[in-house]
């Protein structure tokens, strides 16, 4: 058996190759399913904002359907929505994420996950990835979400974005220190 | 339903850790409780299929993207991506970026005092085709100084990121070079754990590959995450 490549760190300088447009607007101009924005910040253990991180995001579509040939069903994925999106942080550490809210997918012990978006984080400083995930405050379905139900109830709202707007969201990403965004092992 | 086969996950000591005191940028920028271990979901276990067609054919050569040829030597990187059970990873986006041969990104946060070259931007893509095989063109990197310690410089390296069949596949690495001096001294090689780790970020000088009058030729294989053995429930 062959052993993985080593992880190493995206570095300052990946803004020369990585980002791309529209990275951070997932929806297509006849997209199903609501609109929705999601912006934050990404901050270290000092507080102090990263202008140098980008993070990835992958979802489901409106009716809960991955763009990805292992996710077999009798729903076409939307040709409106990759459900990708790849956001370089400002020069204040922001993000603004233009997408659709997910729809609801399997849970590998049956049932349905609540509605969440995976996100990857990366910048200067990070030898490897980060894995998170954002779930919905307005969601009662989150009561029974086989992953929340891992994360202690205590830091479980770090992975809860925060009504700012109608259909507008707020998710800091928080890598160390008080309010430490919950990282998952995947 | 077909059941979901999920992927390997890492043995211990093939990835560095997030704290790595050398490497002085990890110390405010790692989680200090535990990551929480979840079971592959669906949505792990896809992920994007991306690039397909944003891949133009001059992606892969760096030398030919300005009207001049860049300074410095011109390099093959070639080799094949495979996942941990020696499956090529088909049909799927590999991007690089790397500093020019003076050890200078065109980048605008790069304060190094080394020169601009008009005629490279250190910027490219490809597919890997059927096989899992993919080929860069491009120039051998400078080493470049950092800000880490006193005295610190990078070996050169290129950056690669791949994306595999699911998001659980995604790589971030970097690409070095045999014989490299710098190599012992730098944080972020060291903070692979172990030799035998470190030695699959270093690409072999193959004469085969090697163009006479043209081009040295380098190889390197990337190995990503295989699949597990035993489907899980649904
Ligand atoms: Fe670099």
């Amino acid at each position: 058996m062959a052993e993985v490549t080593p992880f190493q760190t995206v570095g300052p300088f990946f803004g020369i190759a990585l980002p791309f447009e529209p990275g951070d607007t997932l929806t297509g101009p006849h997209v199903m399913g609501s609109r929705i924005i999601i912006e934050g910040q990404v901050r270290d253990g000092e507080g102090q904002p990263l202008p140098d991180a980008f993070i990835e995001t992958w979802q489901a579509n409106a009716v809960g359907r991955y763009r990805h040939p292992e996710h077999q069903g009798k729903l076409l994925p939307d040709p409106d929505f990759t459900g990708f999106g790849r956001l370089p942080t400002d020069d204040k550490g922001w993000f603004t994420l233009v997408s659709i809210r997910p729809g609801r997918v399997r849970s590998p012990s049956g049932g349905f996950q609540a509605p969440h978006i995976l996100v990857s984080v990366l910048a200067r400083g990070l030898l490897t990835r980060l894995v998170t995930r954002i779930y919905f405050p307005d969601e009662a379905t989150n009561a029974s979400d086989p992953v929340l139900q891992l994360v202690s109830p205590e830091r479980r709202p770090t992975l809860i974005a925060q009504p700012i707007a109608a259909d507008r969201y707020r998710f800091d990403i928080v890598l160390q220190g008080p309010g430490e965004t919950v990282f998952f092992d995947v | 339903m077909t059941p979901l086969v999920g992927y390997r996950r890492p043995a211990p000591g093939v990835h560095p850790p997030r704290d790595y005191g050398a490497y002085r940028a990890t110390q405010w920028r790692h989680p200090k409780e535990p990551l929480v271990i979840i079971p592959q979901t669906l949505s792990e276990i896809t992920g994007p299929i991306y690039g397909h067609d944003k891949v133009r054919s001059t992606d892969a050569d760096l030398t030919s993207q300005h009207p001049g040829a860049p300074l410095g030597e011109r390099i093959v990187v070639e080799g094949r991506v495979l996942d941990e059970d020696g499956r090529p990873v088909r049909d799927s986006l590999i991007e690089l970026w790397q500093a020019n041969a003076a050890g200078r990104y065109a980048h605008k946060n790069d304060t190094h005092g080394a020169p601009l070259d008009p005629n490279f931007t250190g910027a490219g893509r490809t597919m890997t085709d059927s096989e899992g095989f993919y080929r860069f063109v491009t120039i051998k990197p400078g080493a470049y100084p950092w800000p880490n310690h006193h005295n610190a410089w990078r070996p050169a390296h290129i950056h690669f990121s791949l994306f595999g069949p699911s998001f659980l596949t995604r790589l971030i690495t970097q690409m070095y070079f045999p014989g490299d001096p710098l190599l012992p001294l730098d944080p972020i090689f060291n903070s692979v754990p172990g030799e035998r780790a470190q030695r699959r970020l270093i690409a072999a000088f193959d004469l085969g590959l090697t163009q006479p009058g043209r081009a040295l030729g380098f190889r390197f294989d990337f190995v990503l995450r295989g699949r597990d053995g035993t489907p899980m429930e649904p």
